[in-house]
C-alpha cells in the first residue's frame, strides 16, 4: 500500500494521527472482548446454580415459573423449526433469483430488480413481524386446518422472504465470479445454456453459494423480531409448525420486557440463552467465511 | 447449427431453456411482488390513521388517541446520536486499515474480527448494552445507552463502505502528493478522503438506516413502551418508533393494529428517502469511476 516507505517525513504530529486511527480500529476487539466476558460471566454464574444436566437433558423450559425447568431443546427447537422453514422458502427463491440475475437478466430488468432487492434487504425486522402476525397468518389460515394465530409457519416464510435478498446476491456474486472462458468452453463444446448452468457455472460457484446459504442459517436463528411476534411464547418441544412456539431469541425478549432484577436467576437465564444463540451462529459465521475462502482461492 | 463431432453431447432444448429462465424470472419477481403486497397492506391498514394529531399525539391506552411524537422525537436523537458516534470511528478504522495497516498482524487480526461482529446477533448487541452501558457504566435506560449500543451494532457498516470506498481511489493520486512533498495525513484528507467522499457516504446513512429499524437490541436495553413526555437529555428514558411498533402489534384491539400500519408507514417513508439517496449517490460514483 501507499506509503509504507514514505516515513523519512513523519513528524510526531503523524504518529499522534497514527496512533488515533488504531485505537479507533481496536474498538471493535474491544466490543468483541466485551461480549464473550459478559457472556461467560454470567453464564458461569448461571451454572453455579443450576447444574449443566438440569440444561442439557431436561426437556421443559420454564425459569420463571416456582416451578422452574431450564431445558435448553424447547427453545432450540422453536430456533430450529422457524429456521429451516425459512431456509425452505429462501434457498430455491434466493437461488433461482441469483441464476436469473447472473445468466439470463436483460441490463435494464437487472436495473430494476438489484435495486428492488436492496430494498427488501432495507425493511425493517418489525415490519415484516406485523407483516407476518396482521397478513400471512389470516392468509395462511384460510388453506392450513389447524394453524394457530400465533405459530412457527407463517413468521417462517416471512423470515425466509426476509432472507431472499442475502442468498440472492451472495449467490449472484459467486455466479458472476465464474469467468466467462468457461462458459465460453461450455457452449463450444456444444453444450446448451441448462447443460452450461447446472454443470459448469452452479458447481465452480458452489462454495459461494453455499457460503450464502450457511449465513442464511446464521441470519434465520439470530432473527428476533419477526418470531417475537408472530410465533408465540410457549417454549414447545415440537416440529408442529400450526402451534405456538418459542424460539431462543423470542425469550430473550420476554424477559427484556419483563423486568427481571440484575443478579436474579431470571436475569442470568437471558445471558445463558444469549451465549447458546452467539455460539450457535459463531460456527455458523465461521464454516460460511471458510465456505467463502475457498471460493475465493480457486 | 455448428458441426457436433460427438452424438453424445443431447443438442439444447430450448423450450426446456425458456421454461427454465421463465421460472427463474418467476423466483426473481417475489421480492417484487412481497414488497408491493406488504407496502400496500400497510398503506390499506394505516393510512387512515395517518394525521396531524397521529404525528403529534403521545401514547395513550385508547387506540384512537394514540400518537407517535415520542416515539419520533426518540428516533431521530437516537439514531443521530448513533451517527455521531459510528461514523467518525467506522470511518477512522477504515482509513486504519486501508491507508496505515498494511494488511499486517494487528490489522488482519482487527479485520477477522470485524467479518465477526458483523455476523453477531443484534439481539446479542442488546445484552452487551444492557450489561456494559446500562449496568456497569451507569447510563440507565437512557437515549445514551440506546445510542452506544447501536453504534456498535452498525459501526461495521460505516467501516466495510468506507473501505471499499478508499480502495477506489487510484494509488497513483496518492503517489503524486508524496511526490510532492506531502505527509501521509495530508495526502489522506485532501487527496484520499474526498474523492472517496461519496462512497462513505452512502455507507454511513446505510448504516443510519439500519439503526432506524432496529428494535431488538432496544427491547432488551429496556427502551420504554409507552412515554407521555419527550426525551430531554443524553441520559433521559426514550423509545423509538420500531418499539412503539413492537409494541402496538402485540396488543389485541384492532384499534393499535392501525395505529402500528401507521407508524410503519412513517419508518418505511423515512427509510425509503434514506436509501433512495444512497441509492442515488452510489450509482453516482460508479458513474464517476467508469469514466
Amino acid at each position: 500500500m501507499a506509503g509504507r516507505k514514505r516515513t523519512v517525513g513523519t513528524t510526531r504530529r503523524e504518529r499522534y494521527i497514527r496512533d488515533a486511527l488504531l485505537a479507533c480500529a481496536s474498538l471493535s476487539i474491544i466490543t468483541t472482548f466485551a461480549i464473550l466476558v459478559i457472556l461467560a460471566v454470567e453464564t458461569v454464574a448461571f451454572f453455579s446454580e443450576v447444574p449443566l444436566s438440569r440444561f442439557l437433558f431436561d426437556d421443559e423450559w420454564t425459569p420463571l415459573f416456582a416451578d422452574a425447568h431450564f431445558g435448553i431443546w424447547p427453545l432450540v427447537a422453536g430456533t430450529l423449526l422457524t429456521s429451516a422453514i425459512a431456509l425452505v422458502v429462501a434457498v430455491p427463491f434466493g437461488l433461482l433469483s441469483a441464476v436469473y440475475l447472473g445468466e439470463f437478466a436483460p441490463p435494464r430488468v437487472r436495473g430494476i430488480l438489484k435495486p428492488t432487492l436492496e430494498l427488501l434487504a432495507g425493511v425493517p425486522t418489525i415490519v415484516y413481524g406485523y407483516f407476518a402476525l396482521v397478513v400471512m397468518t389470516p392468509m395462511l389460515q384460510g388453506f392450513v386446518p389447524g394453524l394457530a394465530g400465533l405459530n412457527a409457519l407463517s413468521p417462517g416464510i416471512v423470515m425466509g422472504v426476509m432472507i431472499v435478498p442475502l442468498i440472492t446476491s451472495l449467490s449472484e456474486d459467486a455466479i458472476e465470479a465464474v469467468p466467462d472462458s468457461l462458459r465460453e468452453g461450455a457452449y463450444a463444446l456444444g453444450a446448451g445454456r441448462l447443460a452450461t448452468i447446472f454443470r459448469v457455472v452452479l458447481p465452480t460457484a458452489l462454495s459461494g453459494i453455499a457460503a450464502s446459504i450457511v449465513l442464511a442459517v446464521s441470519r434465520a436463528i439470530g432473527e428476533t423480531m419477526i418470531v417475537a411476534i408472530a410465533a408465540g411464547q410457549e417454549p414447545r418441544l415440537t416440529l408442529d409448525p400450526r402451534v405456538p412456539i418459542e424460539t431462543m431469541t423470542t425469550f430473550m425478549v420476554q424477559v427484556g420486557l419483563g423486568d427481571a432484577p440484575t443478579g436474579s436467576l431470571g436475569y442470568r437465564t437471558l445471558f445463558v440463552v444469549g451465549a447458546s444463540l452467539f455460539a450457535m451462529t459463531f460456527v455458523a459465521n465461521i464454516f460460511s467465511q471458510r465456505l467463502a475462502r475457498r471460493f475465493r482461492e480457486r | 447449427m455448428p458441426p457436433r463431432s460427438s452424438r453424445s453431447v443431447r443438442p439444447p432444448n430450448r423450450s426446456l431453456e425458456r421454461a427454465f429462465a421463465g421460472l427463474c424470472l418467476g423466483a426473481a419477481l417475489l421480492p417484487v411482488l412481497v414488497l408491493v403486497l406488504l407496502l400496500g397492506n400497510v398503506v390499506i391498514d394505516g393510512i387512515g390513521r395517518l394525521g396531524w394529531d397521529f404525528l403529534t399525539g403521545y401514547s395513550s391506552r385508547v387506540p384512537e388517541h394514540a400518537g407517535i411524537l415520542p416515539a419520533i422525537v426518540g428516533s431521530v436523537m437516537l439514531v443521530a446520536l448513533t451517527g455521531v458516534f459510528a461514523i467518525p470511528i467506522g470511518i477512522a478504522t477504515a482509513i486504519y486499515l486501508e491507508e496505515y495497516g498494511h494488511r499486517g498482524r494487528i490489522a488482519t487480526l482487527i479485520e477477522v474480527n470485524i467479518a465477526n461482529l458483523a455476523g453477531v446477533p443484534s439481539i446479542i448487541y442488546g445484552l452487551l448494552g444492557l450489561e456494559l452501558f446500562v449496568r456497569a457504566l451507569g447510563f440507565g435506560r437512557s437515549l445514551l445507552a440506546g445510542a452506544l449500543t447501536l453504534a456498535l451494532l452498525v459501526a461495521p457498516i460505516v467501516i466495510m463502505a468506507s473501505r471499499e470506498a478508499l480502495r477506489t481511489v487510484p494509488l497513483a493520486l496518492r503517489e503524486a502528493g508524496f511526490a510532492l512533498g506531502a505527509t501521509q495525513w495530508s495526502v489522506i484528507r485532501k487527496i484520499v478522503l474526498p474523492m472517496a467522499l461519496p462512497g462513505i457516504l452512502t455507507g454511513s446513512i446505510l448504516a443510519v438506516s439500519r439503526a432506524i429499524g432496529e428494535a431488538a437490541p432496544l427491547v432488551l436495553l429496556g427502551a420504554a413502551t409507552a412515554m407521555n413526555f419527550l426525551p430531554d437529555g443524553l441520559l433521559a428514558p426514550f423509545t423509538a418508533l420500531p418499539i412503539q411498533i413492537f409494541n402496538w402489534t402485540s396488543r389485541p384491539q384492532a384499534g393499535f393494529a392501525e395505529a402500528a400500519a401507521a407508524a410503519i408507514i412513517v419508518l418505511m417513508l423515512t427509510l425509503l428517502v434514506l436509501n433512495g439517496f444512497a441509492i442515488v449517490l452510489r450509482n453516482r460514483v460508479q458513474r464517476r469511476i467508469r469514466r
